[in-house]
């Protein structure tokens, strides 16, 4: 059977329009997806059944055994944190939160290691964005910075950039100009119209020297600004006011590279800058699928985007204190749940000794590296495959993935209904 | 059956005309009935004020830029908060509360029905998920197409049924319940850093004028026979002089519906600035309500600023825009494709602004010199003009010219040279606030047809109970009581259901949405009209079959279905 429109469940993309055929409980092609939407539909090897670590080895449990377990360990825990989240839909997100209140828990979601920066940023100087069908209509200058979309989000330049036509852009390739700032020499630096390759750790101070170039303060340039000439700095600066509506895509390589927030603040503040004269934007490229989902449905049901702490009763934010990687750093949880993610492969050592030491259970399809720090991992459908639910694009549209077959396995959302309800039933 | 009786209600019920008598209100299975049943519970409302649930025609509170607004605004969630207690949820937020916040903060406030001012379609699906989890009132979405390409197409065609066709079509496709236009054509105009100026600008590549789209869809709507009218934020929001671009609008109204406005104006004081500058702003209130006064087939809302800090958030992208230039806060921008725009900045009103202080003055101008309670509804564009939680002190303003003079003495003393308010001497009644904050508000939105905003049999059992005795107190004087028992009901009764007591949620709520259909011959069926589908595929970023909010997203969604004359 072929299913069109089907919605990629990798990156923050999300495209909606990939081709599936499925037999059975298997998805056998796919069509019109990136490589790694292939992989994710095709090569789709899964935990069979829930497990639980017995000394060196590990045994099969039942659902009921390893929800009840969980909620067990979680109710014995003084500081636990549930961890993850960007991997599933947002209906599976909310039950999360409220697990979390009435736990008196950490929430935190992937962010804390990848946009985490770009958020704080935004709660200093705001966000001028749009969606990204406002950039392929019209944009005609396209900036990415510190990321690297051949590589990391394969169709980004074909749907809604680079290579796709839009309304007042009729040929896109032509009709756009592409600049790309990156340390290194990339897939999509050799794509750019420009290639500001910037000395690692520049980022601030190339931004500084654009905003001031757009103020008008081209005397007060030096000759080059790290690792950039000045007549780049300048020629930069002349297409992005020239433009009739200008895009800055930025990727964790300005988000993680030092300067982290201010970086970003920076960016934005370039892209205020530049509305003064003409149209711009600027926006994050997410990374997970539904990663943004996670930012929004922490907000409206606690008031913040990630590192919420409800041991105080009331939602308590401070990124730094209450986000993940400092509460593990500290030793200070004493039980984890994640959820649709892989801190062991993403978190530093001795966090990953942490999540070791501790009870942590992991929720997810696949086994991976956090895997084998746990004490419990619960097998469960495949949001975008065997589960449906909503997912928030990178530039805040909601799609509902699609269920392409009914499998086996419990989604996220059933199985965390379940240790909510034994969570809520002890807590009264 | 489940049955509830009210005794000794000292009831205000505008649409049935009962203007303040002690009587009865039986209540079975969610609904107003003529006899309760006989194991029905009893509550004694021992002669207080009793109202049909608070109804708000134009709020911010559910959708993708209402969560932006938290998102980027850690120091507002900190502002307000609670923890978990019994079965309400940890809220956080002053200005833009988290949805439960909101809900419990209107639902004491005896609130059982809201509308969410601007839903972009394309985002439709966040606006109705915030809707599920804003349990404790019945929603409803006005759905932007100030700068929809296929309206605008059609407007240039001159073909007001394709434009009527493309709007059944989407509002049956995102669930939403009336049209919406925010600064019309100023939001494409954004698209490209420009806005509109006057009515008859062009917007740029379309060929149209805000004033062909105004009217265009006035007509479509009643094509569509849709409850409510155009629900229009007009063009020029917060520029001094603009009040003519007010007045030029108001021209442009045909009187085309016997039940209700043909068109509403949101919140009006942001609308009816005279002067050039911010140095000579002034009011135009005068102006304003006179030709309010003499166009009954218009209704506004306020739009009341009050002082304090507060988060404005609009589609009007370029006006925040222009806001950010004055306050350099901090900005954001949202802009929809094919669709329409939104910003976002946080303000704070000051006492000590001679602007602010003019602002303040005009919201409330509006409401004592519109001389019919239903065409100025109580508003402030939450949390635009100040956060819903103070619609308490407005009323109590409205009722008492003391508080206003006292009020007078701690703002800019140089307001009363830009405003005319301190020479009103018009006081409101209880009629006029049951009117202004219930019942103006279930006409002008058409949602008397299913049971909101009265009390008699068949009416939804919807009524808030307010610690207030008519009769004992004298608002112009203890208008302090009056804000108290505004801000805090006794009982607050949801589909025939106690909800809230003495400022306590006490149950989880189940809301509904109500959502617009109207159904048009299949020629206008957009879902199958090849130049709209072709344009569809082309231009957007999802598949069109990806675009529809499914009904999973409405697990209470309650329809009214209208049949277009097309």
């Amino acid at each position: 059977m072929k299913i069109e429109d089907v919605v990629c469940s990798f990156c923050g993309c999300l495209c909606d329009d990939l081709v599936v055929e499925v037999e059975g409980t298997r998805v056998i092609s796919v069509e019109n997806g990136c490589t790694l939407a292939s992989e994710k539909f095709l090569g789709d090897h899964r935990l069979k059944t829930p497990i639980r670590r017995d000394g060196n080895s590990w045994t099969k449990i039942s659902y009921d055994e390893a929800i009840a377990e969980t909620a067990e360990i979680l109710l014995d825990a003084d500081r636990p944190l549930l961890y993850g989240w960007s991997g599933t839909f947002g209906e599976a997100q909310s039950v999360g939160v409220h697990l979390a209140e009435i736990l008196g828990a950490v929430i935190d979601n992937t962010s804390t290691v990848c946009h985490g920066p770009s958020i704080l940023a935004i709660q200093e100087v705001g966000h001028p964005g749009c969606t990204l069908g406002q950039v392929k209509n019209r944009a005609d200058v396209v900036v990415y910075w510190g990321a690297n979309p051949v590589d990391a989000h394969p169709r980004h330049m074909s749907r809604y950039t680079t290579y796709c036509d839009g309304f007042f852009r009729k040929d896109a390739f032509k009709d756009r100009k592409v600049i790309v700032v990156d340390v290194r020499d990339t897939e999509s630096s050799i794509l750019a119209d420009e290639f500001v390759k910037v000395n690692p750790g520049g980022d601030y101070a190339v931004l500084s020297a654009l905003r001031a170039i757009v103020r008008g303060k081209r005397g007060i340039i030096p000759p080059e600004v790290e690792g950039v000439s000045r007549e780049q700095l300048f020629r930069v600066a002349d297409i992005c006011m020239s433009a009739k509506f200008g895009a800055v895509f930025f990727g964790v390589g300005l988000t993680m590279a030092p300067g982290k927030n201010k970086n970003i603040r920076n960016a934005i503040e370039f892209t205020e800058e530049l509305s003064r004269h003409t149209k711009f934007t600027i926006s994050p490229m997410r990374g997970h699928w539904n990663v943004y989902g996670s930012n929004e449905v922490f907000t409206w049901i606690s008031g913040y985007p990630y590192a919420v702490d409800f041991a105080r009763g009331i939602a308590f934010y401070n990124p730094g204190e209450t986000t993940s990687v400092d509460i593990l750093k500290r030793g200070e949880c004493d039980a984890c749940l994640v959820v649709a993610s892989d801190p062991g492969a993403h978190f530093p050592k001795e966090c990953a000794e942490h999540l070791a030491r501790i009870p942590t259970v992991q929720i997810d399809p696949h086994v991976n590296v956090t895997t084998h720090l746990s004490r419990i991992q619960i097998p469960v459908a495949v949001a975008g495959i065997d589960a449906e639910g909503t997912a928030y694009r990178m530039d805040g549209v909601p799609i509902r993935t699609r269920k392409l077959f009914q499998g086996q396995y419990p989604d996220d959302f059933e199985v965390l209904e379940k240790i909510y309800a034994i969570v809520k039933e002890a807590k009264g | 059956m489940s049955g509830l009786l009210i005794k000794n209600a000292f009831v205000i019920d505008p649409i049935s005309g009962v203007k303040g008598e002690i009587m009865d209100i039986a209540i079975c299975d969610g609904k107003i009935v003529e006899e309760a049943p006989r194991d029905a519970e009893i509550i004694d409302a021992k002669g207080h004020l009793t109202l049909p649930g608070g109804i708000d025609s134009h709020s911010h509170v559910c959708g993708t830029k209402v969560n932006f607004g938290r998102y980027m605004s850690p120091e507002d969630m900190r502002a307000g908060r609670t923890a978990r207690k019994g079965v309400m949820h940890v809220t956080s937020g002053y200005s833009v509360p988290t949805t439960f916040g909101n809900s419990y903060r209107y639902s004491t406030m005896g609130y059982t029905t809201v509308l969410e001012g601007a839903m972009a379609p394309l985002e439709a699906r966040h606006t109705h998920e915030e809707f599920t989890a804003t349990p404790h009132q019945d929603m409803l979405a006005n759905t932007l197409f100030d700068g929809n390409w296929s309206v605008m197409e059609a407007v240039r065609e001159k073909d007001v049924k394709r434009a009527a066709a493309v709007v059944a079509w989407t509002l049956s496709a995102v669930k939403g319940f009336a049209i919406k236009l925010t600064n019309p054509g100023g939001t494409e105009a954004w698209g490209w850093g420009r806005d509109m100026s006057t009515i008859h600008d062009v917007v740029p590549n379309f060929e149209v004028t805000p004033a062909e789209i105004i009217g265009t869809m006035i007509r479509a709507n009643e094509l569509l026979n849709l409850p409510h009218s155009v629900h229009l934020h007009c063009n020029n929001l917060g520029v001094p002089g603009n009040y003519r671009t007010t007045l030029d609008t108001i021209s442009l109204v045909p009187d085309l519906n016997k039940d209700r406005q043909s068109l509403y104006l949101t919140h009006v004081q942001f609308h009816s600035y005279g002067g050039t500058t911010w140095r000579d702003i002034c009011s135009k209130s005068e102006d304003i309500t006179r030709t309010i006064n003499s166009t009954p087939h218009v209704v506004m809302d306020m739009g009341q600023i009050m002082f304090g800090r507060t988060t404005t958030m609009t589609a009007d992208g370029p006006m925040e825009f222009k806001l950010y230039m004055l306050h350099h806060n901090k900005w954001s921008n949202h802009d929809v494709e094919l669709e329409t725009g939104s910003g976002i900045i946080p303000v704070y009103y000051s006492r000590k602004s001679l602007v602010n202080c003019v602002m303040w003055a005009i919201g409330l101008e509006l409401a004592l010199l519109t001389k019919n309670p239903w065409q100025c509804l109580l508003s402030t564009d939450s949390p635009n003009g100040a956060p819903f939680i103070k619609y308490p002190e407005i009323i109590g303003l409205l009722m008492s010219r003391r508080f206003r003079e006292n009020e007078r003495k701690m703002i800019d003393p140089r307001t009363e040279h830009f405003v005319p308010l301190f020479a009103i001497d018009r006081e409101l009644e209880w009629y006029d606030i049951a009117v202004m904050t219930r019942a103006g508000q279930a006409k002008a939105l058409g949602i008397t047809r299913i049971g909101k905003g009265y009390l008699t049999p068949g009416a939804e059992a919807d009524v808030a109970i307010y610690p207030i005795k008519p009769g004992e107190i004298d608002p112009s004087v203890e208008y302090q009581q009056v804000v108290a028992g505004f801000s805090r009901t006794l009982y607050t009764i949801k589909r025939g259901r106690v909800v809230a007591r003495d400022g306590e949620v006490v149950v989880e709520g189940a809301n509904s949405t109500i959502w617009s259909k109207s159904n048009v011959p299949a020629e206008y069926d957009m879902g199958s009209d090849p130049e709209f589908t072709r344009k569809f595929e082309q231009y957007y970023t999802v598949r069109m079959r990806n675009y529809p909010v499914q009904e999973v997203y409405l697990p209470r969604g309650k329809m009214i279905a209208s049949e277009a004359f097309l």
